[in-house]
């Protein structure tokens, strides 16, 4: 038989050898660009290449991902002081207030001011940040290489799908600049319907969220086609990557929950626009279906946020630790069964306003949803142990996101019982909750992704002991900031309020302190990647070891990905009978990269026989 | 009219024929045009079921104040007239019959016959606006009636008349309008406002998928005339005909629950 690493080389066809960017082709990376910035830019504007508009998105994500930081430090830094009586003013509402230009110190106007930026700041985060951030960034850029594509299945319905996000986007910033949106992040009637009613912005804003959403139906049924059509040759439905069954997962949530957040926001433009009472109670409508419709959408959507964070785990995983992934099927059909049940959970967000039978229904099937979730982080246990650990930033990532999201899940389960939930519900409890699993769970999946996958995207390393420190930096400001909100809530601060009684000054002082570290740790990140950009060494083909596709081609990849359609001969995470490609223990970017590659060669030898084929 | 081969009619290309097809080959990141095929008809359908989810919320909301206001909707209801929306589920019937018939001579390169099919497709759907328009919204929302409406020879007139006598002013008829715009003095049921909230949204939206639909079929149509597709390749017109299903299916139901159910 041939030496693996041979055959790996034919049936790839990409270099196999330490190549260093693959010099030798005539074909050049993605990145390179003939001609001035004028036509550079053209070219990015227009480019229908999936590894362009995943960067594109990555830009406009990673720029929303600012705004909304700025937003939520507000909102932290106000939080620092009560306000001890009435004359006082809220002071990011005096601080917004000025800023646009309405300066008022009238207290009832302050504290809209302040809803205002809290809720621009959820809006930002949810509709512009967390739900495009995996799927349409990463996933653009690695989806088709994962399963040996040379593009997405609708390449130019791809960039439309960012051009809609782009749209989207400006019209939240639109509603924002023309003084801000009051309602939260999920627009309840009739408050929604009611507040600035002379005003456009709600309108605008609705209309973001309308549009953000139709580029995420968008780029939902580009991947669902892309997965079904477009594998490569012996790549089964089993032998995708982890990564590319939970962005699948996703995707058909996206494509089956956003149509019903269309239809409610455009019948909440109607209610705006000519009041047409459907869900006004002042004219016999119903708040509560609002509420229903809202959820159908929105809880399934939180496992849109989550899912890819998941999905990047799944990679992170089982690459640093060198070690197979451990239960891959029943990895697979976690994604598959969180996705189906996730939309018949809705009515726990409701156990306050709806009936008692159906709150009793909805918690029990609440508690459904921990068991394909409890199963994943299981399974992601049971890789690590006895794994060969190699403490690289993903991993550390993933380490943290592993104890983040596992505490963020648990404390769902407190809010899934009726009887705590009461008196949980709308208070900071919950705004810990979802911190958790979303920021701790995402965001850290998010960034500890670009941090594995940096290297071959943009063909550069960057210092992994800086990245290290950044990130135990965020770990540190986020348990800081968040879990102090898990007893703020025990205690009975109820969330968007800019007051509070004097007891709970010393925690949300705390979480504020917390919050500037969590800013200092992200900034820290992003030093370090354009650190990496300007001086980072030049990448290997394979910096981590890692056996999926995209460890098979150059760093960065070429305009078409492959040289020739890659065959796939052995699965995702077989570290145990395949030596990575194109794997240099020189390049190794840890100190035990030697022992590592000595571990592999005499795995690789001793279980030959068992590959697949 | 006979058919004409596929290879005969691209290397001749002469004397009757206009449209000659030039053989598709797939989008360079397919295998083939086949599977290509499969890749957007797939997509369409999902595209498609996001369509029916999208109505499922409107049909949701007809559901629920159906069942809170029953009364409300049967007098609602009753102000709809069932010939025209019996009228106009026959012209998208037939649109649906011509549509598909261009999908069958666009394979059999009768390239004429496809595009009158076409153009009638998007006349019908035009007809069904206008009638939606000019008999059904302007008559109840405002009170003028087009001076060719049957209606008006149940109405006294009033002698108005706008557009150089294009409209009859009824009085007391119009104002059925949605929620907080309704003034129609004579309803006998506090609630029947929110029956023309859902009637209006529901076939305001579903109209505004005609239009679409018909702005879909022209392009196609101008697709045809440039030669694109053939016999072997029409998956456009393919696609804009599921799509025009879709938003003929989506006024079978409508029709019912709204004009003939009391
Ligand atoms: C183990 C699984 C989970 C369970 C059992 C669970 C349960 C719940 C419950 C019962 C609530 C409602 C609390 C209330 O308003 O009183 C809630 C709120 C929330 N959860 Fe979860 N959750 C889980 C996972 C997640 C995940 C993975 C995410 C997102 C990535 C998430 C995001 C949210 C958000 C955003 C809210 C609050 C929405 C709002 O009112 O603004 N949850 N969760
Ligand atoms: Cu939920």
């Amino acid at each position: 038989m041939a030496s693996i690493d041979n055959r790996n080389a034919n049936t790839i066809g990409a270099a196999a050898g330490h190549g260093h960017g693959g010099g030798h082709h005539d074909e050049g990376s993605y990145l390179s660009s003939r001609g001035g910035l004028i036509a550079t830019i053209w070219d990015w504007a227009t480019t229908i290449d999936h590894k362009k508009i995943g960067v594109m998105y990555l830009s406009a994500v990673l720029m929303m991902f600012f705004f909304g930081g700025v937003a939520a430090l507000a909102v932290r830094t106000e939080l620092l002081e009560p306000v001890r009586n009435p004359s006082e003013g809220v002071v990011t509402g005096q601080w917004l207030g000025s800023f646009l230009g309405v300066e008022s110190t009238n207290i009832a106007k302050n504290n809209q001011h302040y809803n205002r930026v809290f809720t621009l700041h959820g809006a930002i985060m949810v509709f512009m940040v967390i739900i495009p951030s995996v799927p349409a960034a990463l996933g653009n850029f690695f989806i088709p290489i994962l399963i040996g594509a040379k593009d997405v299945a609708f390449p130019r319905l791809n960039l439309l799908s960012w051009y809609i996000y782009v749209t989207g986007s400006i019209f939240g910033v639109l509603a924002i600049l023309l003084g801000g949106v009051d309602t939260g992040w999920t627009f309840y009637t009739p408050y929604s319907t009611t507040t600035d009613a002379d005003q456009m912005r709600v309108v605008y804003m609705v209309l973001a969220a309308f549009i953000l959403g139709f580029s995420s139906i968008l780029t939902g049924l580009n991947f669902v086609v892309t997965v079904h059509k477009l594998r490569a040759p012996g790549m089964g439905w089993f032998d995708m990557p982890l990564f590319v069954w939970a962005v699948y997962a996703t995707s058909i949530l996206q494509v089956l929950a956003t149509p019903v957040i269309g239809i409610t926001l455009l019948l909440l433009i109607f209610e705006r626009l000519f009041r047409v009472g459907i869900f006004d109670p002042g004219l016999g409508g119903d708040p509560v279906l609002f509420q229903h419709f809202f959820w159908f959408y929105s809880h399934p959507v939180v496992y849109v946020m989550i899912l890819p964070g998941m999905a990047i785990i799944n990679e992170i995983i089982p690459v640093h630790a060198h070690k197979k992934i451990f239960g891959y099927r029943s990895m697979a059909f976690a994604s598959l069964g969180i996705a189906a049940v996730s939309f018949l959970v809705w009515g726990h967000h409701m156990f306050t306003s709806e009936g008692e039978l159906a709150a009793t229904v909805f918690s029990a099937l609440t508690f459904l949803v921990a068991v394909p979730t409890a199963v994943k982080v299981f399974n992601w246990v049971g890789t690590l142990y006895k794994g060969s650990i190699s403490m690289t930033p993903p991993m550390v990532y993933a380490l943290m996101f592993l104890f983040l999201f596992t505490i963020g899940g648990l404390t769902g389960l407190p809010l899934a019982t009726l009887s705590t939930d009461m008196h949980l519900h709308d208070s900071y409890f919950v705004v810990a909750h979802f911190h958790y699993v979303m920021m701790g769970g995402t965001i850290i999946a998010f960034v500890g992704g670009l941090h594995h996958w940096w290297p071959k995207m943009f063909g550069r390393m960057y210092n992994n002991r800086a990245a290290i420190i950044f990130a135990l930096v965020q770990f540190v400001g986020f348990n800081v900031t968040f879990f102090t909100q898990f007893v703020l809530g025990t205690r009975g601060m109820p969330r968007r309020y800019a007051s509070y009684v004097d007891e709970f000054q010393l925690l949300h002082q705390i979480s504020t302190v917390g919050s500037y570290i969590l800013a200092v740790g992200f900034t820290g990140s992003l030093a370090v990647f354009v650190h990496s950009l300007l001086a980072g060494k030049k990448a290997p083909q394979n910096p981590w070891g890692g056996l999926t596709l995209e460890w098979h081609i150059e760093s960065p990849p070429t305009t078409h990905n492959f040289h020739k359609e890659p065959i796939v001969h052995h699965g995702p995470y077989d570290f145990d009978t395949v030596l990575p490609p194109g794997w240099d223990p020189e390049d190794y970017p840890v100190p035990n990269a030697r022992e590592q590659a000595a571990a592999y060669a005499r795995a690789a030898h001793s279980h030959v026989g068992h590959e697949k084929h | 009219m006979t058919t004409v081969p596929i290879h005969d009619a691209a290397s001749h290309g002469t004397t009757k024929k206009v449209v000659t097809w030039r053989e598709y080959k797939a989008a360079q990141h397919f295998r083939n045009k086949e599977e290509e095929f499969d890749g957007v008809k797939l997509g369409m359908w999902l595209f498609l079921a996001t369509e029916v989810l999208l109505f499922s919320g409107l049909f949701c909301a007809y559901t629920i104040f159906r069942l809170l206001y029953p009364q409300a909707f049967a007098n609602g209801s009753s102000y709809l007239d069932w010939r025209w929306g019996g009228f106009n589920t026959v012209v998208l019937l037939i649109s649906s019959y011509t549509m598909a018939a261009s999908i069958r001579w666009v394979q059999l390169q009768q390239y004429a016959r496809a595009q009158a099919n076409l153009l009638f497709t998007i006349g019908c759907g035009g007809l069904f606006v206008l009638i939606k328009f000019l008999f059904e919204y302007t008559p109840k929302w405002s009170g003028w009636f087009f001076f060719l409406d049957p209606a008006l020879s149940h109405y006294p007139d009033s002698g108005q008349r706008a557009l150089g006598g294009l409209f009859h002013f009824v009085d007391g008829y119009g104002g059925k309008r949605p929620g907080e715009l309704f003034s129609y003095a004579f309803s006998s049921d506090p609630y029947e406002h929110l029956w023309w909230s859902v009637y209006y949204s529901a076939t305001g939206i579903h109209a505004t998928h005609v239009l679409i639909g018909m702005g879909l079929i022209f392009w196609v149509y101008l697709r045809v005339r440039k030669g694109m597709y053939g016999p072997t390749h029409y998956t456009g017109v393919e696609m804009a005909g599921l799509y025009w299903h879709l938003v003929d299916l989506i006024w079978i139901f409508l029709f019912p629950l709204l004009y003939l159910i009391h």
